[in-house]
């Protein structure tokens, strides 16, 4: 069914006759004054509050041995970062359903936010929106210095016009919707744990020497 | 006028509170402490009051150029690949709905919670024409699978027990009924909804938040149900009412700040998720519903309730929801935001729901976007006056209190004369009768010996020059 113009015309017709005289003018939205606490402490105890923990992490061998040992039964791997290989690549994934049997998803989000724990996840990020939601459990890679200190800076980095999904994800799944008892992993991951680790030095700077463009 | 027959709050209430000693205390205790997480959450943030004031104000600019933002929406949600539909009301949204499902010949759709959705009645009508429908958070599906309405706009299911619900999945699903783990219960959910996601032809949504800048829609959730929803079908319809535009992605930053500390305490849900086109290989379809806002719009003590982002504080902190039950309320939106949405739809049958509050103001207090919700509660009242819709009980004390409360002498006398009545008229004559169901499970208080006036008269004495 195409969309009626008769409806969208009789919609705005009945708002623009209905609509209050007195016109109010957008706010000017201020600059507050952020936390004075170091925005990583905040962003974990936050993080811990919402179900999920940080983990620092030097390097992708480390980061590799940590996802081991939180996830020792894991069968299905599906990575979207060079640093763990995992045992499936979300590139090669062609459509969502191929990931219903995934055990543990990895992916780097772009950064966190201070005041409440989430991180910005978006399409490009997870190259299948799905692994974020159909995976069993959540790998999170993070940068520690990309941590903002409040939802205000948050929508200041965000592109919305460049991604068809983009998510803060604050911690795991959750419900409380049997008599407000709060439990994780109602339908997306289980578990969410970040590891804090700056992207790998190395890509960067073969990119930089060849193109001059990373 | 409708021809539905009047919702009777109080009766349905006082059904919720003498049912047993358990569900209406536990109900009452679940929202009081969720409205205690948010005044911590609240107290927590100095510009708190700041960014009410900025949430009321960037409401009120965008209502006062609705058609203007609509337009600018349209224009980039459509830039961007979606499918941009208009729906003058419930009837013509679920047809829209139906068609585009039928065009991918969809006969199984999972949806998230969505109000709007409710208010149109979408389920039913979908499941007449062969659709199975099914609710994926946790919550609705509770209510789905008993066949009630979701009695909270946040905690669909915050009235029933764990055993109500162990009890309806031993029925329904044909789990253990002794198994009432919260964590068993959820879980059972989880796995009974994942095969449905992935054989579902269509996902659908609501959109707590359209941002006319991008074209932009996005949906709060706790469970991440809405995402699946999204993700993975190929198909994603959205239903968005016309009034959750916003100008700006930056607006965003006040409005998430403010909303999950409103509704449960905490930062932000576990979800926030942010549609902009259709996901690479997938089709989107947003269908923006009016169905009476904007003849709300029209209304001047009423349009202001338009500014609603559906959190569910008034509801909390509500003495009256609190004791009552959200199904006691009889239509889609309940607690003090219903009271004044609920007539916009039908003036007559929902004409008691005005009566259902106290008036102490708290739901003004506690709303986001600075509704002046119970001033509305009181303008409704007048309304059903003026129409005649009061129940004869109440147009006859309000005509007496009108002619007593005009007249001081007359005051002054009954004053005298009802202070001794008290002490004589039996208790339930007053306070029980069926005549006035609020007294029902409640008390009067006790009667002063003197009355003030006869107190001021006799101690301040040097004041006597006002006497007569």
């Amino acid at each position: 069914m195409q969309t009626s113009n008769n409806s969208r015309d009789a919609i705005l017709a009945g708002i623009r006759s209905s609509l209050p005289q007195n016109k109010v003018e957008h706010p000017q939205i201020p600059v507050f004054k952020a936390t004075e606490r170091p925005l990583l402490s905040e962003f974990e105890q936050h993080l811990q509050q919402a179900g999920g923990s940080a983990h620092e992490v030097v390097s992708a061998a480390e980061a590799e041995a940590k996802l081991m040992a939180l996830h020792p039964r894991a069968k299905v791997i599906c990575s979207a970062v060079p640093e763990i290989v995992g045992t499936r690549r979300v590139e090669k994934v062609r459509d969502p359903h191929e990931l219903a049997d995934v055990d543990v998803g990895v992916v780097r989000a772009q950064f966190g936010v201070a005041e409440s724990g989430a991180i910005w996840l978006t399409q490009e990020d997870l190259v299948v929106d799905a692994l974020a939601v159909l995976s069993q459990h959540l790998i999170v890679l993070l940068d520690p210095k990309h941590i903002v200190p409040d939802m205000h800076e948050a929508y200041r980095r965000v592109r919305l016009n460049e991604t068809a999904f983009g998510c803060f994800m604050m911690g795991p799944s959750a419900t409380a919707d049997v008599e407000a008892t709060l439990v994780h992993g109602a339908q997306g991951a289980r578990s969410l744990n970040i590891f804090l680790l700056p992207p790998a030095r190395t890509a960067v700077l073969r990119g930089s020497t060849i193109t001059s463009g990373a | 006028m409708s021809n539905a027959t009047k919702v009777d709050p109080a009766a349905a209430a006082e059904l919720f509170i003498i049912h047993d000693q358990v569900h209406e205390p536990m109900h009452d205790r679940f929202l009081w402490a969720t409205m205690q997480r948010r005044d911590a959450e609240a107290a927590a943030i100095p510009e708190w009051e700041e960014l009410r004031e900025l949430a009321s104000k960037i409401k009120e600019h965008t209502l006062t150029h609705l058609d203007h933002y609509l337009e600018e929406f349209e224009e980039n949600a459509t830039k961007r690949g979606a499918h941009v539909h208009w729906a003058v009301d419930a009837a013509e949204h679920n047809a829209i709905v139906y068609s585009i499902l039928e065009d991918h010949g969809v006969k199984e759709l999972i949806k998230s919670k969505s109000m709007l959705q409710e208010e149109c009645q979408m389920t039913a009508f979908l499941e007449h024409r062969g659709v199975e429908v099914v609710e994926s958070d946790l919550g609705e599906r509770i209510q789905q699978l008993d066949g009630q309405p979701p009695s909270h706009i946040v905690f669909p299911a915050i009235h029933k027990t764990r055993q109500d619900v162990a009890r309806l999945f031993a029925r329904t699903v044909g789990t253990d009924a002794n198994n009432d783990d919260p964590h068993f219960l959820t879980e059972v959910m989880r796995n009974n909804a994942r095969p449905r996601f992935l054989a579902a032809g269509a996902g659908m949504t609501g959109g707590n938040f359209a941002i006319a800048e991008t074209g932009t829609f996005m949906v709060c959730t706790n469970e991440g149900n809405a995402d699946i929803g999204a993700s993975v079908p190929p198909l994603h319809i959205a239903s968005i009412g016309i009034e959750k535009m916003v100008p700006l992605v930056e607006d965003m930053g006040v409005f998430l700040r403010l909303l999950a500390r409103s509704a449960e305490g905490a930062p932000l849900t576990q979800y926030s998720s942010h549609f902009t086109g259709p996901r690479k290989g997938g089709e989107l379809h947003i269908v923006l519903v009016d169905n009476g806002r904007s003849r709300r719009l029209g209304m001047p003590d009423f349009w202001h309730s338009l500014k609603c982002i559906r959190c569910g504080a008034c509801m909390n902190t509500c003495p009256v929801y609190r004791r009552s039950g959200g199904l006691a309320y009889g239509a889609t939106y309940s607690g003090p935001i219903g009271v004044i949405l609920d007539p916009t739809f039908d003036e007559f049958k929902y004409s008691e729901l005005p009566f259902h509050s106290t008036l102490c103001g708290s739901c003004s207090e506690v709303c986001p976007v600075k509704i002046d919700i119970s001033d509305q509660i009181f303008k409704w009242r007048r309304v059903m006056a003026k129409k005649g819709y009061l129940p004869l009980a109440k147009r006859l004390s309000f005509a007496v209190a009108g002619q007593v409360f005009g007249h001081p002498e007359e005051y002054h006398a009954i004053e005298k004369i009802a202070e001794p009545a008290m002490d004589f008229a039996p208790h339930f004559l007053l306070y029980d009768r069926s005549l006035n169901p609020w007294g029902r499970n409640r008390e009067l208080p006790q009667m002063a010996k003197q009355t003030f006036r006869d107190w001021y008269l006799a101690n301040r004495s040097d004041h006597a020059d006002i006497e007569q």
